[in-house]
């Protein structure tokens, strides 16, 4: 099936994922248009970055279908690696390459994978760094960068890669709290700028700013959903409800 | 702490208070002299009494002339220098050849997923046999078995069998080195790089054995000692090497000096090659503290 621009940028339908014994999703529906950006939250556990590594095929489902930009992802057949290309992710943990030179991590993907030639590859590069304001730690490596800095390395690195659907998982979870801001900004920056974005998020607020749309997870469903003014306001499930309340209570809203 | 049996009681060693704290600091230079004084005066002490045993040894007078006589050393020396370029040819060879095979094998080790079965089978049996037959072993059945098969065009000298030999012991030994480095990259590695849309093989050549091979060079250091030394059993099908020359020389003076002018070789070209090990897990060490913090 060729991909169609007018298809939704993503449709989960009924995705199953066990691990072992265990089941993570009990049958996921999810639709993301082109330029909409979608919170996934609930309590951890709830399958939200098994959701993630499942779009981005890190991990294989056990039933159901995804769909990207009108094509079957999981059919018998798919060139993962042409699939990861229009999917960028960003993990809790950065997972940048220690070896690399700032430059050398966002650079690596679109010169053996593009094939562009190592100029164009580091000026695309510099171009985002400087977007992000990152340009002056082009020469470092991810050890001597804060955090923050790390996070938006790793941002960019997906970046380059130019998606079409960009995954978030968690990606502040990791961070000192005064350096989560300035990860925040850059995925606002992004928003703004129509990127597609499917984010795993334990920041309410955050959530409440950014998304079009809120998807409550719990227990590997996707128990309600919708504008965030309604989710976070007057939450219609009682588990809805209750993870909200204990949200607040630990001052996250 | 007079409850016998019963839980360690620490309070008084804490109310001491933690080692490296501003006591400590303060006595720092002084200690240090003592420290040094007391490693010199036993290190004098120690070697004193072995020296002293030695000497006094019944049997002194005759080791010192057959093990430690000038005049052979002078002799004998040259030759057995000359005779060392072999061996340098036997493990620079060797070693080129070892890097190469040893992470052939453990790229197959380590490639996932049924497809594979057979590279994996292949590198595990490889690696077990070969780190089970006793070297000296392995070269015996190359170096006298393969030219007796009498093959038209193969060689007879013993020189290549002997480097395909010790190629073959320590590509078993140091593919499990490597192994070891590429396990010790954080799954999450390859996860970063195949989300890119690098392929596993890219991912694998790009991202994983670079910083696989970083953490291994020092135990690949220690592997290339062990090699160097093991040059010597090739000696044994018949490559004049250092040893069967310092052996062709101590049959000929019926006095073994030759093979303490071996040792010393050995010793030379060893020992900066520990202390480079030494700094590089120094250093490593260092690294790992300080990207911890």
């Amino acid at each position: 099936m060729a991909p169609t621009a007018t298809a939704p940028a993503l449709a989960v339908e009924g995705v199953h994922k066990s691990f072992g014994q265990t089941p993570v999703l009990r049958g996921i529906d999810l639709t993301v248009a082109q330029h909409e950006v979608v919170c996934l939250i609930g309590a951890s556990g709830s399958g939200k970055s098994t959701l993630l590594r499942c779009v981005n095929l890190l991990e294989p489902i056990d039933a159901g279908r995804i769909v990207v930009a009108g094509e079957d992802i999981c059919a018998p057949g798919v060139d993962v690696n042409r699939v990861r290309r229009r999917i960028g992710i960003v993990f809790q943990a950065f997972n940048l390459f220690p070896h690399m030179s700032v430059l050398d991590n966002v650079t690596l993907a679109p010169r053996k994978v593009l094939h562009l030639a190592p100029a164009e590859a580091a000026a695309r590069a510099l171009a985002l760094l400087e977007r992000f304001g990152l340009a002056d730690r082009q020469r470092e490596f991810p050890d001597r960068l804060s955090g923050g800095q790390q996070q938006r390395v790793a941002i960019v690195r997906a970046l380059a890669m130019d998606p079409q659907l960009l995954l978030l998982d968690e990606v502040t979870s990791a961070l000192d709290p005064e350096l989560v801001a300035e990860v925040l900004a850059v995925i606002r920056e992004l928003a703004r700028g129509g990127m597609t974005m499917l984010i795993a998020t334990h920041e309410m607020g955050f959530a409440r700013d950014i998304a079009n749309r809120v998807c409550f997870l719990d227990a590997g469903r996707i128990l309600e959903d919708g504008p965030p003014e309604q989710m976070f306001r007057a939450p219609r499930a009682e588990r809805t409800q209750r993870f909200l309340q204990r949200v607040m209570e630990a001052g996250r809203l | 702490m007079s409850h016998l049996g019963g839980p360690l009681d620490t309070s008084g060693m804490l109310a001491v208070g933690p080692p490296g704290g501003p006591l400590r600091a303060r006595g720092r230079p002084r200690t240090a002299l003592r420290s040094t004084l007391v490693a010199v005066v036993s290190t004098v002490v120690v070697f004193g009494i072995l020296v002293w045993i030695t000497v006094n040894a019944p049997g002194w007078a005759e080791v010192q002339v057959s093990f430690f006589n000038a005049t052979v050393f002078t002799n004998a020396f040259p030759d057995i220098v000359a005779a060392f370029w072999l061996n340098i040819q036997l493990f620079a060879i060797a070693e080129v050849l070892i890097l190469v095979l040893a992470l052939v094998l453990a790229v197959f080790r380590s490639l996932p997923g049924p497809v594979f079965f057979p590279l994996r089978f292949l590198a595990t049996i490889y690696a077990d046999i070969f780190r089970a037959v006793p070297g000296v072993l392995v070269i015996y059945i190359l170096g006298f078995g393969i030219p007796g098969l009498g093959l038209p065009g193969i060689p007879t000298d013993p020189f290549p069998y002997a480097v395909i030999a010790l190629t073959l012991i320590y590509s078993a030994y140091v593919s499990e080195v490597y192994r070891a480095g590429i396990e010790s990259v954080h799954p999450s590695q390859e996860a970063a790089a195949r989300s890119l849309g690098l392929t596993r093989l890219q991912a694998l050549r790009y991202v994983i054995l670079p910083q696989a091979v970083r953490r291994v060079i020092p135990p690949l250091l220690n592997d290339f000692i062990g090699l160097q030394k093991d040059t010597v059993l090739v000696s044994y099908i018949g490559v004049v090497e250092i040893f069967r020359q310092s052996q062709i020389t101590q049959q000929a003076r019926f006095n073994y000096t030759p093979y303490m002018a071996t040792a010393l070789v050995f010793i030379a070209v060893t020992i900066p090659l520990a202390r480079l090990t030494d700094i590089l897990v120094s250093r490593d060490r260092r690294r790992a503290a300080a990207s911890a913090r």
